[in-house]
C-alpha cells in the first residue's frame, strides 16, 4: 500500500517570516519508522516548510520519478528543495539514495541530508564525500532543521532576487520599444 | 485528576523512563496541533508491539537468526530514542550487544524477570 503522501499544506510559523521568496520550501522526508516520519514532519512543519514524507527510498526515487519502472507519482514540474532520509532502511540505504540523487541530473543539486541515530564516522565520511549536504544524529533537533532551513534559504534567496532583478530588466526592454508600435506589454506574475 | 498525571508523567522522568527527548515532542505541540504527543505515542505503541511480537515468534522458532533480532532492536532503539523512552533504549542496547556476542542464552536471561511491556499504562520495561 503507498504511503507517499501528498505535500501537505503550509502552516505558518509563530517566528516571523523571514522569506522573501514567495515559495516556502519544500522538504521530502525518507524514513521507515512511523514514528520518525512523524516527528520529522512536525519538525519541517514547525519550521515553516512545506513537507512530503515517504516511507523507503523507492518510494522517495518514484516521487522523484527517478525510477525507470514506475511512473512518477509527483507533479510534473515538481521542486524539491531539500531531501533528508534516515540512512538505515530496509532495500535501499539512505545512502544508496543519496547516490542515486546526486546521480541525477535533475537533482543533483538539490541538498541531500543524511540521519542516524548511530554515530558511525565511516558513515559520516562516506555521505559527505558522496555529497550528502550534512549528516544528523537522531533525535533530530528542532535546531538542526532551523539551521538548515536557513542556509537553504539565503541561497534561495539569492535565486529568487536574480529571477526578480531579470523580469524588471524585462520590464524595462518592454518601455524602451519603438511608440509607434503598439505596446504588448507581458505581464508576468510572481 | 490533571495533577494526578502530572504527578505520574514527573516521575516517569525521575525513575528514568523519559528523558528530555519526550520535552522536545512536547514543545512540538501547538494549539494547532494539540494532539501531536498522543499520535506520536499512539504511533510507537503500534511499532512496538509488533516488533516484540516478532522477537517472541523468532525466539519461540528456536533458531536464533541474531541478525534478524538485531534489525528489529535496532527499529524498536530508534523509534524509543525518537520518543524519549529512555530505559527502553537502555534495554535495546543491551539486547544489541548480546546479539552481537551471539549470547541467546544472556539476553534470555535478561527477558525472565523482566518482562518487556509496552502500554499506554507506561512507556519504559515494569522491574
Amino acid at each position: 500500500m503507498a504511503e507517499v503522501m501528498l505535500p501537505m499544506k503550509m502552516e505558518m510559523a509563530n517566528d516571523p517570516s523571514k522569506f522573501t521568496s514567495p515559495d516556502l520550501l519544500h522538504v521530502l522526508a525518507v524514513d521507515d519508522s512511523h514514528v520518525d516520519r512523524k516527528f520529522i514532519e512536525r519538525l519541517l512543519k514547525v519550521s515553516s516548510c512545506k513537507v512530503t514524507v515517504v516511507d523507503s527510498a523507492t518510494r522517495a526515487l518514484q516521487y522523484l520519478g527517478l525510477d525507470v519502472n514506475e511512473k512518477p507519482i509527483g507533479c510534473k514540474d515538481l521542486k524539491v528543495n531539500l531531501i533528508m532520509t534516515d540512512y538505515s532502511m530496509p532495500g535501499m540505504t539512505g545512502y544508496e539514495l543519496l547516490k542515486k540523487i546526486k546521480e541525477s541530473s535533475a537533482f543533483r543539486d538539490v541538498p541531500v541530508v543524511v540521519m542516524s541515530s548511530e554515530n558511525i564516522l565511516p558513515r559520516i565520511d562516506r555521505c559527505l564525500e558522496e555529497g550528502a549536504e550534512d549528516f544528523l544524529l537522531k533525535p533530530v533537533k528542532l535546531s538542526d532543521v532551523r539551521r538548515i532551513r536557513d542556509s537553504l534559504i539565503k541561497v534561495e534567496d539569492l535565486s529568487f532576487t536574480k529571477s526578480i532583478n531579470k523580469r524588471e530588466l524585462e520590464t524595462e526592454n518592454v518601455y524602451s520599444l519603438d511608440s509607434s508600435v503598439p505596446l504588448q506589454l507581458k505581464r508576468t506574475k510572481i | 485528576m490533571q495533577r494526578q498525571v502530572a504527578l505520574i508523567k514527573q516521575s516517569l522522568f525521575d525513575q528514568g523512563y523519559l528523558d528530555e527527548q519526550f520535552i522536545e515532542l512536547e514543545e512540538l505541540q501547538d494549539d494547532a496541533n494539540p494532539n501531536f504527543v498522543e499520535e506520536v505515542a499512539t504511533l510507537y505503541f503500534k511499532d512496538s508491539a509488533r516488533l516484540i511480537s516478532n522477537i517472541e515468534q523468532a525466539l519461540e522458532r528456536g533458531s536464533f537468526d541474531f541478525n534478524r533480532l538485531d534489525n528489529y532492536m535496532h527499529q524498536f532503539k530508534g523509534s524509543s530514542t525518537s520518543i524519549g523512552a529512555s530505559k527502553v533504549k537502555t534495554e535495546c542496547t543491551m539486547f544489541r550487544e548480546y546479539c552481537r556476542v551471539g549470547n541467546a542464552e544472556g539476553w534470555q536471561d535478561r527477558r525472565g524477570p523482566r518482562r518487556l511491556h509496552v502500554g499506554p499504562s507506561n512507556t519504559g520495561t515494569d522491574q
